[in-house]
């Protein structure tokens, strides 16, 4: 018998992996077209070897692991200050109408903007890019649970109070569980705008290590675009494995969602 | 018999931006204990707010409602609801067995909670679904789901907003069956709230008929028909039929005289607001209880 969900799979993966290779076909191509110096974008079998060299550079791994790091911290701490905020500002009108000037005049400011200020104000270290991803990524999660509060269906609420349950407990056991799906997709918004400014502050600002500041300084001194290159790959493949897990996460555990495409 | 429920005098108005509206008006009847009686009445009479204030999730302006002797302010404890809409009732992200769970988290550990939720679920004939989720069954399996929640909870008294309206007519009618069954064995106190003439009359041991908006009392009918039930012999009945003759009688079924139209008409197209001066009236209570307590 075929295992048609298998088969499936094994055609979406054999698609991407097609596509992936294209891309790379071109870019080799053009690389060595002569259009652009070599120097500039060295095709991709030079980064490639770049690459596997610098995986086993001590160095270059710290730098990685103190991005990876810093951006696991930065999205554990968004979703952890804007859940709660969001559940309390999606149920009480009131104080979502006392914040709202606040909340719109701030959200707007980017991030790296905030770079000087927080450098004064934090110095240089871990806890700057930290922050100022935080800053960003609490945006995304903390407009999905208000919204997912929003779209509560008033018929589970009153299903819940039916059966006496009070109104703090409707709000974990019935509004948190509900606005699940939103949630997750605005954490995983989040989580690839805080590895956006967690790499920007790092090029723009060195101190802190990390990958951003591995490329600022292969590109400046002897200005080696292949390693600069092979250092912005590790960076992709950092944000596809990142979002790849959290919607493994979302699959698994809001599966019965139709935000998610799990309800038939 | 002793009234397990008792409503007097009950009268509802809606505060609305553009005047009040009357939704009930001086509604008195009892459900003794272990009695199953039907409420049936013309669409948006104000069924569904009776239903409501009974349940303690809205106020009633006039009147008192009580259960077992006890004054109804705020959500009684040993009250149970089943809602028309199941697909909308049931928790999706709880499997079967874990829904009709879920009201008894309060008050039971662990393993109790387990027995009483596998209890129910065989009660209503779904002890093999306790791991599914409600978005994987039918919609007549969801709302035998929805059932064993309520009947898993003990309530002294069961509500029933509309139960089988969503249904195709053969799963209604295993349904109002199951619904017989279960009752008799579990000897539960319901009031079930419906539109459907044949079904209140099939279902009840007595009738009461609600006339137009705002909603009174119009007839309490005795069902005067044996207590077992069968879907083809007892519809076919000369009681039955008499019965639910008079019931569209005194519904004014048919025969609607302009005005009554009119009415209804106008009825219809203000539902919507009344509805949103409910959806207000419940957050207005809820505050108010937030306040209280």
């Amino acid at each position: 018998m075929i295992n048609w969900e298998e088969a499936l799979r094994v055609r979406a993966l054999t698609r991407g992996l097609l596509g992936v290779a294209g891309f790379l076909v071109v870019w080799e191509l053009f690389g060595r077209s002569g259009l652009v110096r070599s120097e500039f974008l060295p095709p991709p079998s030079v980064v490639a070897v770049e690459l596997v060299k610098l995986l086993g550079d001590e160095a270059f791994l710290r730098d990685v692991i103190a991005t990876v790091l810093a951006l696991l911290i930065a999205v554990g701490l968004s979703a952890g200050i804007a859940v709660p905020l969001g559940l309390v500002l999606g149920s009480v009108a009131s104080v979502r109408h006392a914040t709202r000037a606040v909340v719109e005049f701030l959200r707007p400011i980017p991030s790296v903007a905030m770079i000087p200020l927080a450098i004064v104000v934090l110095g240089i270290g871990p806890e700057t890019k930290i922050t100022l991803a935080v800053y960003a990524a609490i945006w995304p999660i903390l407009f999905n649970t208000i919204y997912a509060l929003d779209e509560l269906d008033p018929l589970l609420v009153e299903t819940a109070r039916a059966f006496g349950t009070g109104r703090a407990r409707v709000l974990v056991s019935v509004a948190l569980p509900s606005a699940l799906p939103f949630v997750l997709t605005g954490i995983r918004l989040a989580a690839t705008t805080s590895l956006v400014v967690v790499v920007s502050v790092e090029l723009l600002e060195g101190g802190s290590g990390g990958l951003g500041e591995f490329i600022a300084i292969a590109r400046s001194g002897a200005g080696r675009m292949d390693i600069v290159l092979a250092g912005t790959v590790v960076a992709g493949v950092i944000g596809y494995l990142l979002n790849e897990g959290l919607e493994r996460a979302q699959r698994r555990w809001v599966g019965w969602s139709s935000v998610t495409g799990g309800r038939s | 018999m002793t009234a397990m429920l008792e409503v007097a005098d009950l009268g509802h108005t809606y505060q609305a931006k553009d005047g009040a509206h009357t939704a009930i008006a001086d509604l008195s009847f009892t459900v003794g204990t272990g009695e199953l009686v039907c409420v049936v009445g013309p669409s948006g009479c104000g069924k569904s707010t009776l239903l409501r204030t009974i349940s303690g999730l809205i106020r009633p302006t006039r009147g008192e409602v009580s259960l077992h002797g006890n004054e109804v302010r705020g959500v009684p404890e040993d009250l149970a609801v089943v809602f028309q809409d199941y697909s909308r009732s049931l928790f999706p992200w709880l499997s079967v067995q874990k829904n009709v769970e879920f009201p008894l988290r309060r008050t039971l550990g662990r393993s109790q909670r387990r027995e009483r939720a596998a209890e129910a679920l065989e009660w209503v004939g779904l002890s093999g679904a306790g791991r599914k989720y409600p978005w994987q069954l039918s919609g007549g399996m969801q709302q035998r789901v929805a059932i064993a929640r309520a009947l898993a909870y003990r309530p002294a008294l069961l509500l029933m907003d509309e139960p089988f309206a969503s249904v195709d007519a053969q799963t209604r009618f295993e349904l109002e069956d199951l619904l017989l069954k279960v009752r008799t064995e579990q000897d539960t106190t319901v009031l079930v709230v419906t539109h459907d003439i044949d079904e209140s009359v099939y279902l009840g041991d007595r009738v009461l008929v609600l006339s137009t908006s705002p909603a009174s009392v119009v007839a309490d009918l005795k069902v005067d028909l044996p207590a077992e039930r069968d879907q083809i012999s007892t519809r076919e009945s000369e009681a039955f039929v008499a019965l639910r003759a008079e019931v569209a009688r005194l519904l004014n079924v048919g025969k609607t005289s302009e005005e009554v139209k009119a009415r209804r008409k106008e009825n219809e197209q203000q539902a919507a607001k009344w509805a949103e001066a409910e959806r207000a009236e419940v957050s207005r209570v809820e505050a108010e209880d937030r306040a209280t307590t």
